[in-house]
C-alpha cells in the first residue's frame, strides 16, 4: 500500500470514532493533563520503552493500542508509578502531571496514586464484602469523617460505576460472589471512591463477555466528563468506539498519536495503517 | 502387562499405608488398654504423690498449657514479623538467601541444642531461672523456623493483583500488608503454628536441659513460676520401677494426646472460619 491510493480501512472502523451524538469533537485546544518527554523504561537491562513523548488531554479518553508486548501496559503503569513495586526496573525521562514531575525524589507516591486511579486487566476485588471493597480506599486515606459520610461515598461511587442498582441490597455480601463484569465495575467504583483526577484502565474489558464489555464502554463514555481516562486495549473497535485520541505502540516505541478518527482513517505512518487494517501485529 | 504393574503398585502403596496405620493403631491400643482404666477426674485434678494411686497430672497439665500458650504468644508475632520482613521487605540479596538457608537448617537442629541455648541464654544470662518464661522462650526458638517458613509460604500464595489493587488506591506498603495480605495469609500462618506447637508440646529434651526435671508439686501461677510439663512427668513415671507408675504414665500419655488433639481441633476450626471469611 503506498500513499495516495485508496486506503483499505474496514468499514466497521471507518468513521466510527467520535460519532456519538452530543459528543464534542476532540480538539487540540483541550488542556494538557499528562505530558511525557523522552521516557525510557528498563526491566533489568532490557529496554521496554524507548523515547516516549506524548501529551494526554484533560477530560478526554486516550487509548493505547498495539500488539502484545509492545509496551503499552508498561507505559500505562509508569503514569502512577505502579512499576516501582517490580524489582530491578528503571525509568528515565520526564512524566509531568499538572506540570509537576512525578519521578522527582520528593514525590509522595502514595499521594500520586490517590490522584491517578487504576483499573486492572483482571478484576481484583479484595476478598471482603462489597461495601468494604469501596470503603477500603476511603479508610486508609482518611477521607471520611463519619460512618454516614463513608456510606454516602460508597453509594456515590457505586452509582458512578453503574452497579449500585445491582448490589444495593447485598452490600455486606462477598465481592467474590459477583459476576466478572460486576466485579470489574466494582473495581472501577473502588478506584472512583477516592476521587482521582485520572483513571488508568489496563484492558478493563478483555476478560468480559460482549454485554459486560458494552456496559464498561458506556461507563467510560460517562466518566470522561469528570475524569481524564487512559485506556489500554487490544481491541481496535473498542479504541475506535470509546476514545478521542489513540496512540499506537510498536516494539516499545510510540509510533503515532492523533485523533482517533484520523488514526483509523488516515494515519500518517505506514506502520499504523498496516496495524489498524490488520496487516501486521 | 502395564495394567498389572499399575495394580501391583496400588496394592504395594496400600500395604505400606496399612503397615504405618497398624503400627500407630497398636501403639494407641497398647496405651489405651494400659492407661484408660486409670483415667479419672481425680487423676486430672491431683498433684504428684509417692503413692501411684493418689498421684495425678494436674500440675503437669497446667504446666504444659502455660508453656504452650506462652510459646505461641512469643513465636507467633516474632515469626510472622520475620517472615513479613523476608518476604515483603527484604530484597533478593545474597544476605537474604543466606538467612533463608539458615532458617531451613534451624528447623532441623536437634532440640537438645535449643535446650542448651535456653539454659545458657534465658536461664543463666538473662536470669529467668527455671521458669515457665524460660521454658516457653526455649520452645519458641524451636518453633520459630517452622512458623517463619510456613508464614512465608502463606504470604507467597496471596496473589500480586491484590497487592497492586491496594497500592493503586494509595495504600502504603504497611497498610497493604496489614489490611489485605495478612488476612488472606492467616489460614496458612495458623497451620504452621499448629505444626510448630504440636512439635513443642511433646518436647522433653530441651526442657530437661533447662532444668525442668525436678519434683514440682504445684501448678504454675505466673510466668515466673517453676514448672513441669506432661512429657517430663511421663518420663519420670516410666523410670520408676513400680508397675502402677507405668499405668500412670500410660494415662498421662492419653491426657497429652487429648490435649494435642484439642489444640489442633481449635486451630483447625479457627482456620476454617478464616478461610470461609476470605473466600466465600
Amino acid at each position: 500500500m503506498t500513499t495516495g491510493g485508496i486506503r483499505t480501512v474496514p468499514a466497521s472502523l471507518a468513521g466510527v470514532a467520535s460519532t456519538r451524538p452530543g459528543q464534542a469533537p476532540a480538539t487540540l485546544n483541550t488542556p494538557i493533563k499528562i505530558e511525557v518527554e523522552g521516557l525510557n523504561f528498563y526491566y533489568g537491562t532490557k529496554r521496554a520503552l524507548d523515547g516516549i513523548n506524548i501529551k494526554i488531554r484533560q477530560n478526554l479518553v486516550t487509548a493505547f493500542i498495539g500488539p502484545s508486548g509492545c509496551g503499552k501496559s508498561t507505559f500505562l503503569r509508569t503514569l502512577n508509578r505502579m512499576n516501582d513495586i517490580i524489582p530491578a526496573t528503571r525509568v528515565e525521562g520526564k512524566v509531568l502531571i499538572d506540570d509537576k514531575s512525578i519521578y522527582d525524589s520528593g514525590v509522595d507516591v502514595v499521594a500520586l496514586r490517590r490522584q491517578v486511579g487504576m483499573v486492572f486487566q483482571k478484576s481484583n476485588p479484595f476478598p471482603k464484602s462489597i461495601f468494604e471493597n469501596i470503603a477500603y480506599g476511603l479508610r486508609i486515606n482518611g477521607l471520611t469523617r463519619s460512618k454516614a459520610e463513608l456510606a454516602d461515598r460508597v453509594e456515590e461511587s457505586l452509582k458512578q460505576a453503574a452497579i449500585w442498582e445491582e448490589v444495593k441490597d447485598r452490600l455486606n455480601e462477598s465481592a467474590l460472589a459477583l459476576s466478572g463484569g460486576q466485579q470489574q465495575r466494582l473495581c472501577i467504583a473502588r478506584a472512583l471512591a477516592i476521587r482521582p483526577d485520572i483513571l488508568l484502565m489496563d484492558e478493563p474489558a478483555s476478560a468480559l463477555d460482549p454485554i459486560a464489555t458494552q456496559r464498561i464502554e458506556e461507563l467510560i463514555y460517562d466518566l470522561k466528563k469528570k475524569y481524564t481516562i487512559v485506556i489500554v486495549t487490544h481491541n481496535m473497535q473498542q479504541a475506535a468506539r470509546v476514545s478521542d485520541f489513540t496512540a499506537f505502540f510498536w516494539l516499545g516505541k510510540l509510533i503515532e498519536v492523533d485523533r482517533t478518527d484520523r488514526i483509523f482513517t488516515a494515519p500518517a505512518e505506514k506502520l499504523t495503517e498496516d496495524y489498524v487494517t490488520g496487516r501486521c501485529g | 502387562m502395564r495394567k498389572h504393574a499399575d495394580l501391583l503398585f496400588q496394592l504395594l502403596s496400600l500395604a505400606t499405608l496399612l503397615l504405618a496405620l497398624a503400627a500407630l493403631g497398636a501403639l494407641v491400643y497398647d496405651i489405651v488398654s494400659d492407661g484408660a482404666g486409670r483415667l479419672s477426674w481425680a487423676f486430672l485434678n491431683s498433684y504428684p504423690s509417692r503413692n501411684a494411686e493418689n498421684a495425678g497430672v494436674y500440675h503437669a497439665l497446667m504446666g504444659s498449657i502455660w508453656v504452650l500458650a506462652l510459646t505461641a504468644a512469643l513465636a507467633l508475632p516474632v515469626g510472622v514479623a520475620a517472615a513479613i520482613y523476608l518476604e515483603e521487605y527484604g530484597t533478593r540479596s545474597r544476605v537474604a538467601k543466606f538467612i533463608e538457608l539458615n532458617i531451613a537448617n534451624l528447623a532441623a537442629v536437634p532440640s537438645i541444642i535449643y535446650g542448651l541455648l535456653g539454659l545458657g541464654l534465658f536461664v543463666r544470662l538473662m536470669g529467668m531461672g527455671q521458669s515457665v518464661m524460660a521454658g516457653a522462650a526455649t520452645l519458641a526458638l524451636l518453633a520459630l523456623p517452622v512458623v517463619i517458613l510456613s508464614t512465608r509460604e502463606a504470604l507467597r500464595t496471596v496473589p500480586n493483583s491484590i497487592r497492586e489493587g491496594s497500592y493503586a488506591l494509595g495504600a502504603t506498603k504497611w497498610q497493604t500488608i496489614w489490611n489485605q495480605v495478612l488476612p488472606m495469609a492467616t489460614p496458612g500462618v495458623l497451620t504452621g503454628l499448629i505444626l510448630a506447637l504440636s512439635r513443642a508440646i511433646g518436647e522433653t529434651a530441651p526442657l530437661i536441659t533447662i532444668g525442668a526435671l525436678t519434683y514440682i508439686p504445684f501448678a504454675p501461677d505466673s510466668v515466673w513460676s517453676r514448672f513441669t510439663v506432661l512429657p517430663i512427668q511421663i518420663f519420670n513415671w516410666v523410670s520408676r520401677p513400680q508397675a502402677d507408675f507405668h499405668t500412670n504414665a500410660a494415662a498421662a500419655i492419653l491426657v497429652l494426646l487429648a490435649l494435642l488433639l484439642t489444640m489442633n481441633a481449635i486451630a483447625i476450626i479457627v482456620r476454617d472460619r478464616y478461610q470461609r471469611g476470605v473466600r466465600a
